[in-house]
């Protein structure tokens, strides 16, 4: 889309070309609604305006068929652009299986973004083009909200629970990162940039990194030494269940309720784990809330992935 | 009528000029003009803060002040506009003012609860302005938890409290008309005859009685988590910072319309005298007005459909706010088809009503961009959802008031005021108005991010734009404040009826007597019963 004067900023995204149809459908309503309700006001003005004061015009009391008319049409309009926003909303929040993972943990006024292969970044985000990124985020204080504009994509940044957001880029290029949850004094300065780069570059990038330990294989340390593997046994011959496989799938609690162990239910249970047993265990696990970092949980939490990965590969 | 009784007749300003008549008056006039006093100074100290936003958004650096000043300008521009000027505005002072003469009533059901109400009102903008003059506050108007309650250094505890105390008077005032409307009209005044603003405060008032309490609970537990680490919002113990914000719009939301709705009133009484001619779809213009202070209390998680909100609950409250959007359309549709073969003169007040009936249709369409998820996402806190809610609370809201002050201001006055000025003054405020307003959508789709101190260059064009309009806005502004004032000495007698306009409120002389009718008034007509009579015709 060109327009001589920029209207939106550039699409590089796969999303991003959606949602300016979208935006292009409701400009275009809006304008026809408000341009004939300025033309009739405008008219109606010029036409019946006052030319005696004696005048007393007829009354109109209604019409109930124009009454029926202006609230259908608009409601069909209304449940048009409702059904068109939905669906491309479902699009937005739904990350395809095979996206590259990348970890962002946001504090009063910086972005930290650890990529898959263990590297960090402050404030910069660097992602190979034509590729699903799926990113995992919270916050290490208050709200945050990371949105890059070239990408149609936002979502908040939530202390004490994960989010996660995910985009494709389709061109190499730099893009704004922003933060548009007011965060305190220095919100307006808490951006960055999102550098899209061609594969080959992306790898010789990550290659150039240096030898960085990937999350999963810092959580796999860590996992030993804050005692997780005491316990948490991989033949699930200990006190706690086996955590190989567990990933992803739906396990009981002594309530009966059946969760799915994601991101959000392990961060829950590694902070305070007396809220939801896992049902045939006794409920020992000591809570590590204030023992772990927000960088700290998210790299347990790549282990405890990486476990079912490898299962879900020896399976195949 | 009454017109035998000429200018120098006994009214309710020239009955008692002592101060002691003035703060110890019961009268719902003279408390309509305690209200006009302060709503007029909170709106100019609101004023300030947003000229010194615009100030230094005009270059991108953050030349004119600190971020930490930067901040503390948006929240009290924000908490003195909403709080204590757009909430109050038209019902404390219009509504106050009108409602008991417009039922033929002597004044309003609880007389001293009113006088309290502005008390309460006035006790809690101290505490507002205290805070501000400790050292401001800088949570922005919404206190986002945890932000407010564990990160803030600024004084959140002293201006939530003010916005708590305030609250009251917002309660009491709702709860004022409610006994009013139900009780005390005259004779033959039925529902089915009552003045549109009627109706529509009637509407205000209920949101006003039931969402309220929710705005004070919210606010006094930021006050009391930031106090005593209750855990109620900070997820470090154990709270959900959602759930504040669900609190919060639960009210936050709603107010809009009650800043909104009494405007539509007001507009409805406009167009009607200005057209010669009863308001098209009476039924329809009324029960939009209950259906929109009902269904607007179901749509606050639109606020909130990027903050991690269930993908479910977001359509569902999308669903809903589409819903909300069809009163507003069905009134709009109404007023225009009003002016079909009417009898239409240009005086001030019309103009304001034909610039509220543009500005609050781009305010409204503008709002279903946010109601669509797909689009929200992208919009979603950026400029364009500034520009948004100013087209409706400032092109709507406070053009509506401006109107309604122009209309009433002969009736509460007794003066009328220069014809010429009061029209160049509309025209500039609604040129002023878009030049300030219309490129922050245009920021918005771009992705410059709302409450920003600084921002990337390329945004600077629209921002300097935009101040440039504000500009013009605040000589808009200035104007009609200035020949007001001079109105009331050296401004001409209005008489009773200078408009031509129905309603009882135009029966009895300007400015009224305290009693409002020299007697009850028996009601034996439609509201706006402009048409000839059967006696003309023959």
């Amino acid at each position: 889309m060109s327009l001589g004067f920029p209207l939106f900023p550039e699409q590089a995204s796969t999303i991003a070309g959606q949602v300016d149809m979208l935006l292009l459908f409701l400009i275009g309503v809006s304008a026809i609604f408000a341009g004939s309700i300025f033309l009739m006001v405008i008219l109606f003005a010029i036409k019946y305006r006052r030319r005696s004061e004696k005048e007393r015009p007829r009354p109109i009391l209604g019409n109930l068929s124009l009454e029926i008319i202006w609230t259908v049409i608009p409601l069909g309009l209304a449940l048009i652009m409702f059904a068109w926003g939905a669906w491309l909303y479902f699009a937005i929040n739904s990350p395809p299986a095979d996206a590259m993972e990348v970890f962002v943990v946001a504090k009063q006024w910086m972005w930290k973004i650890q990529q898959p292969s263990g590297m960090r970044e402050i404030n910069e985000l660097h992602v190979p083009v034509d590729r699903p990124v799926k990113l995992t985020m919270t916050s290490e204080d208050t709200i945050h909200s990371f949105f890059v504009p070239e990408f149609r994509v936002k979502k908040d940044v939530v202390p004490g629970r994960y989010t996660t957001v995910w985009f494709q880029a389709t061109k190499p290029g730099e893009y704004h990162l922003f933060c548009t949850q007011y965060c305190g004094t220095n919100h307006a300065n808490m951006i960055g940039r999102i550098v899209v780069m061609t594969p080959e570059a992306y790898g010789a990038w990550v290659r150039g990194g240096g030898a960085a330990e990937s999350p999963a294989v810092a959580g796999a340390r860590l996992f030993q030494r804050s005692g997780c593997a005491g316990c948490h046994l991989p033949d699930g011959k200990g006190p706690a269940p086996s955590l190989v496989g567990v990933f992803g799938k739906p396990v009981t609690l002594t309530t009966k309720q059946t969760v799915i162990a994601d991101e959000a239910y392990l961060r829950e249970h590694i902070l305070t784990p007396g809220s939801k047993v896992v049902a045939g265990y006794p409920p020992i696990m000591p809570p590590f809330k204030g023992l772990l970092s927000e960088d700290q949980l998210v790299q347990i939490i790549a282990y405890i992935k990486s476990l079912a990965a490898e299962q879900k590969a020896k399976a195949e | 009528m009454s017109t035998a009784l000429g200018d120098r007749h006994e009214n309710y300003l020239n009955v008692d000029s002592s101060v002691k008549s003035w703060l110890l008056t019961t009268d719902h006039k003279r408390i309509a003009i305690l209200y006009l006093l302060a709503a007029t100074l909170f709106f100019l100290v609101g004023s300030v803060f947003a000229g010194l936003i615009r100030l230094n958004l005009m270059t991108p650096y953050g030349d004119l002040v600190q971020a930490e000043t930067y901040n503390k300008l948006f929240t009290m521009h924000g908490i003195t506009m909403i709080f204590f000027f757009l909430i109050p505005s038209i019902p404390a002072v219009l509504g106050n003012f009108l409602i008991p003469m417009m039922i033929g009533a002597k004044d309003v059901a609880f007389p001293r609860l009113n006088l309290l109400s502005w008390y309460v009102y006035i006790l809690g903008g101290t505490f507002t302005l205290v805070a501000a003059t400790l050292g401001g506050v800088d949570t922005g108007w919404t206190f986002y938890a945890p932000y407010s309650t564990v990160y803030a250094n600024t004084n959140v505890i002293v201006t939530a409290l003010g916005i708590f105390i305030t609250g009251f008077s917002s309660i009491l005032t709702g709860l004022n008309f409610i006994v009013t409307i139900h009780k005390l009209r005259a004779p033959g005044m039925k529902w089915s005859r009552l003045p549109l603003f009627v109706w529509a405060h009637y509407a205000t008032s209920l949101i006003m009685v039931l969402g309220t309490p929710v705005i004070a609970i919210t606010l006094l537990l930021v006050a009391l988590e930031r106090g005593l680490h209750l855990g109620i919002f900070d997820p470090a113990l154990g709270g959900d910072p959602i759930l504040f914000q669900d609190l919060f719009w639960f009210y936050s939301h709603p107010a809009v319309y009650i800043m909104i709705l009494p405007s539509m009133g007001v507009v409805s009484e406009l167009i009607a005298c200005f057209s010669r001619k009863r308001i098209f779809g009476y039924e329809f213009v009324a029960a939009s007005s209950l259906a929109i202070a009902i269904l607007g209390f179901l749509v606050w998680g639109h606020h909130m459909f990027v903050s991690g909100q269930s993908v479910y609950a977001g359509m569902v409250f999308s669903l809903l706010s589409f819903l909300v959007a069809i009163p507003s359309a069905i009134k709009v549709f109404n007023w225009t088809a009003t002016m079909y073969k009417g009898s239409i003169a240009y005086d001030a007040p019309m103009l304001y009503a034909m610039g509220f009936i543009g500005l609050f249709t781009i305010g409204g369409l503008t709002g279903l961009f946010l109601a669509t998820l797909g689009a929200d996402v992208h919009v979603h806190d950026t400029y364009f959802v500034i520009a948004h809610f100013h087209y409706i609370m400032v092109g709507g809201a406070m053009m509506g008031y401006l109107g309604g002050i122009h209309f009433w201001w002969p009736k509460m006055s007794g003066r009328l005021y220069p014809e010429a000025w009061s029209r160049a003054a509309g025209l500039i405020l609604f040129v002023g108005f878009n030049l300030t307003f219309f490129p922050q959508f245009i920021l918005g789709f771009l992705g410059m991010p709302r409450r920003y101190h600084v921002y990337p260059p390329e945004f600077q064009v629209l921002n300097v734009m935009s101040s440039a309009g504000a500009t013009i806005l605040g000589v808009g502004y200035l104007i009609p404040l200035i020949y007001l004032l001079w109105s009331l000495r050296y401004g001409p007698p209005a008489g009773p009826n200078p408009w031509g306009a129905k309603g009882l409120e135009w029966e009895t002389p300007s400015p009224p007597p305290t009693q409002n009718f020299e007697k009850t008034p028996i009601v034996t007509e439609e509201a706006y019963a402009y048409a000839p009579t059967e006696a003309e015709v023959g």
